[in-house]
């Protein structure tokens, strides 16, 4: 299992650096129209073929998907808000029989998604002293019985492997069907962080307890133990939270809905990861450290 | 009576009155009853439909005013325009050193909105030229020279309708200095024309008759009713104190909206649903208990939102219904070190209060680091991630006092009740 692991964060990884992240206008700026043509859309290739000819330069630059059934979103680099108006303007024109509905219009000004970026990173180093902090002083009570690195690294370990994983498979979504990042995905991060590390936390409490109990099994065995007295409360803890992700992903709607994969995905690994990732590399560290 | 039949019956009580505040409408359906006062959620321009819009004020030329004042300024003056536009609460408010937030809710069309916020209308009376002057290629208006009577000499303008035409017009009401403007103005033009130009085209070019020196004119072009009313808005508000410069951009369609409004609440639902089937068929009766604690977390926490408020968003949304997991998981907790302890063959009271204590110290971490999360995301990232952060911690901190007060309370009632003979259900 912890060979599974690997090579799915080692891809994760690799993915992360061949595909890039596929940012969302939220922080590069630009505009994002989504209309929808209550007549029925026009022809996919006719629209795009009418914004390559177009004289307007932010028209012809902009990129078009089709969304469901008649739906259109448009996307554009263009600096103003400008995009809304002439995009609009072009499809009433040539279409005025489709009932063109604006659904949302979105502009992001290159100085917003440059200051979410940065927002965004400090929030993330913010967070992270903190687990960090947080963990040292969990670990300070319990390095009395355990080594008081093996417990860091397995924890450290344990979440860059929830983390890395779930941007990985956002890597290769946003390569191949087109899935972006937008701004409420830095919470799902930031969430799964947080939620993640106490079930690390509460493995390791165990085998603390074993210990104090006067078990005198090797590490490993202890480790074993105490992994499996709380797997059944790990799952079922994790799956209670999955469920309540599962649900805004079926139902909540097109917007939200990647944001509760991310969730779902993290939680779950997170779950995994205090079993597979955490677990043997406090036995493997803790008993380097002895001998 | 025993303490905990006291909490039990405080908790019940006040869940009744928690879901009189929550859901009024439900309670107003029974006949007969004195009907309540509604009070809606408040809910975001994501799910209400609205434009959303963020200005950066350009306060590199404010001379000796301070920055705070200057950006007050503006804030007044927005204000004032937005208030043209009808809706109920429009949101105008400072955010930093030198944003400006503005939220309508409700309007779609955003282009309009955007015009009137950002734009100054530049009055300006000029004279010296004729209606039949012929435009050149430099001055397409044909040789009006600026009288140096503008919009700033403005004491007050209002729509007036023609007595005779029915027409709208914008009545203008000079102050001091204005007046006596005017009236040179008017003077030196006797008989000929003077041309009232908006933001550099003449609007309108009327004849003067006599001199005017109460300070009064009257603009007559073709208006429309709402067009004068708008331009008697812009007058009135006068201009920014310094420019600004529009950053960014929301429009959400109310079809949208309602659209988005109604999958989050399908999704809460399921959400509730998928979560209770769990529970039930996991831990059977401590999974009842477990159910009628979220009910109460549920009441809580929708309280909460009402009381604060606190304004629902998408992502608000969603942290909610994930909190509706995590608000479980206390209970997952304990009742996984109860089964342990009832394993071991200890009798069910003893049990219960083992897992509680045991069982304290995970779920202080889970919540805690949560909360941590939580905090670190309202505290340091931009409002849609903000409205997630804050249902969330809300739902961690309430979540914490169900968990513990009221399955506690549920479970020893049960156990004191008939229900403790059968273990089996516990387990």
């Amino acid at each position: 299992m912890f060979t599974v692991s690997l090579i799915v964060f080692a891809a994760s990884i690799v993915a992360i650096f061949s595909y890039g992240l596929n940012f969302d206008v939220d922080f590069t700026g630009g505009s994002v129209l989504e209309v929808e043509f209550t007549n029925g859309r026009p022809p996919i290739e006719d629209i795009v073929s009418v914004f390559e000819s177009s004289k307007d330069p932010i028209v012809h630059a902009t990129t078009v998907t089709p969304l469901g059934e008649l739906g259109l979103v448009v996307r554009s680099s263009d600096k103003t808000n400008a995009t809304h108006g002439v995009v609009t303007s072009v499809l009433l024109k040539n279409w005025p029989e489709a009932g063109l509905q604006e659904r949302q219009f979105d502009f992001i000004g290159p100085s917003v998604g440059e200051e979410l970026k940065q927002k965004s990173i400090t929030a993330i180093v913010i967070l992270l002293i903190a687990v960090l902090l947080y963990i040292a002083f969990m670990f300070r009570a319990l390095s009395r019985s355990l080594s008081l690195w093996a417990m860091s690294a397995g924890t450290v370990l344990g979440l860059a492997h929830d983390i890395i994983i779930p941007i990985g498979l956002f890597a290769v979504l946003g390569h191949f069907a087109g899935v972006q990042i937008s701004a409420i995905y830095v919470a799902a991060i930031l969430t799964i962080l947080g939620y993640t590390v106490s079930d690390k936390v509460v493995i390791y409490d165990r085998v603390r307890e074993n210990i104090l109990r006067g078990s005198k099994a090797p590490l490993a065995d202890l480790v074993h133990t105490s992994v499996m007295q709380t797997l059944v409360r790990s799952i079922n803890n994790t799956l209670v939270v999955v469920i309540s992700s599962l649900a805004v992903f079926l139902f909540g709607g097109e917007s939200i809905k990647y944001f509760a994969l991310a969730l779902m995905v993290g939680i779950a690994l997170g779950a995994y990861s205090s079993i597979f990732v955490a677990s043997p590399v406090l036995v493997w560290m803790g008993n380097k450290r002895k001998t | 009576m025993t303490r905990n039949a006291k909490i039990l019956i405080s908790i019940a009580v006040g869940s009744l009155l928690l879901f009189i505040y929550v859901a009024p409408n439900l309670i107003n359906r029974i006949p007969g009853l004195p009907k309540l006062p509604e009070r809606p959620f408040t809910l975001g321009l994501d799910l209400l439909g609205g434009v959303h819009l963020q200005y950066k004020a350009d306060l590199s030329n404010i001379g000796t005013s301070s920055p705070g004042d200057a950006l007050a300024g503006v804030r007044d003056v927005v204000e004032r325009r937005v208030n043209y536009f009808g809706v109920s609460e429009p949101l105008v408010q400072i955010s930093g050193t030198d944003r400006l937030i503005v939220e309508l809710a409700g309007i779609d069309d955003a282009d309009t909105a955007i015009k009137l916020i950002g734009e100054t209308p530049f009055l300006e009376f000029r004279d010296g030229s004729t209606l039949d002057a012929v435009p050149t290629e430099k001055d397409p208006y044909g040789g009006w020279k600026s009288t140096g009577l503008t919009g700033s000499q403005l004491k007050r303008a209002q729509v007036v309708f023609d007595s005779q035409t029915s027409r709208a017009q914008v009545d203008l009401t000079f102050n001091d200095e204005g007046t006596k403007l005017f009236g040179e103005i008017t003077k030196r033009n006797l008989g000929k024309p003077v041309a009232v130009f908006l933001d550099g085209v003449p609007i309108s070019i009327p004849t003067v008759q006599t001199a005017i020196t109460d300070g009064r004119a009257v603009i007559s072009g073709s208006f429309t009713p709402s067009e004068a009313k708008l331009l008697a808005t812009r007058l009135n508000s006068g201009a920014l104190p310094v420019p600004i410069k529009l950053i960014s951009q929301q429009t959400v369609g109310a079809s949208l909206g309602k659209q988005s409004l109604s999958d989050s609440m399908r999704a809460g639902i399921w959400g509730l649903i998928l979560v209770a089937l769990f529970m039930l068929i996991f831990y059977r009766l401590p999974g009842i208990t477990a159910m009628m604690a979220l009910l109460v977390y549920l009441l809580i926490t929708l309280a909460v939102y009402k009381l604060l408020p606190v304004t629902l968003t998408l992502a608000g949304i969603a942290g909610f219904i994930l909190s509706l997991g995590m608000a479980l998981d206390a209970n997952v907790l304990i009742f996984a070190r109860m089964k342990e302890e009832l394993a071991s063959g200890k009798p069910l009271s003893i049990s219960l209060a083992e897992g509680f204590h045991r069982s304290w110290p995970s779920i202080r971490d889970s919540h805690v680091t949560t909360f941590i999360s939580a905090f670190v995301l309202y505290a340091f990232t931009t409002s849609i991630v903000r409205g997630f952060a804050l249902t969330l911690g809300i739902g961690v901190v309430i979540s914490l006092f169900t968990s513990i007060i009221v399955t506690r309370t549920f479970l020893r009632a049960m156990i004191a009740g008939r229900l403790g003979r059968y273990t089996w259900l516990f387990s």
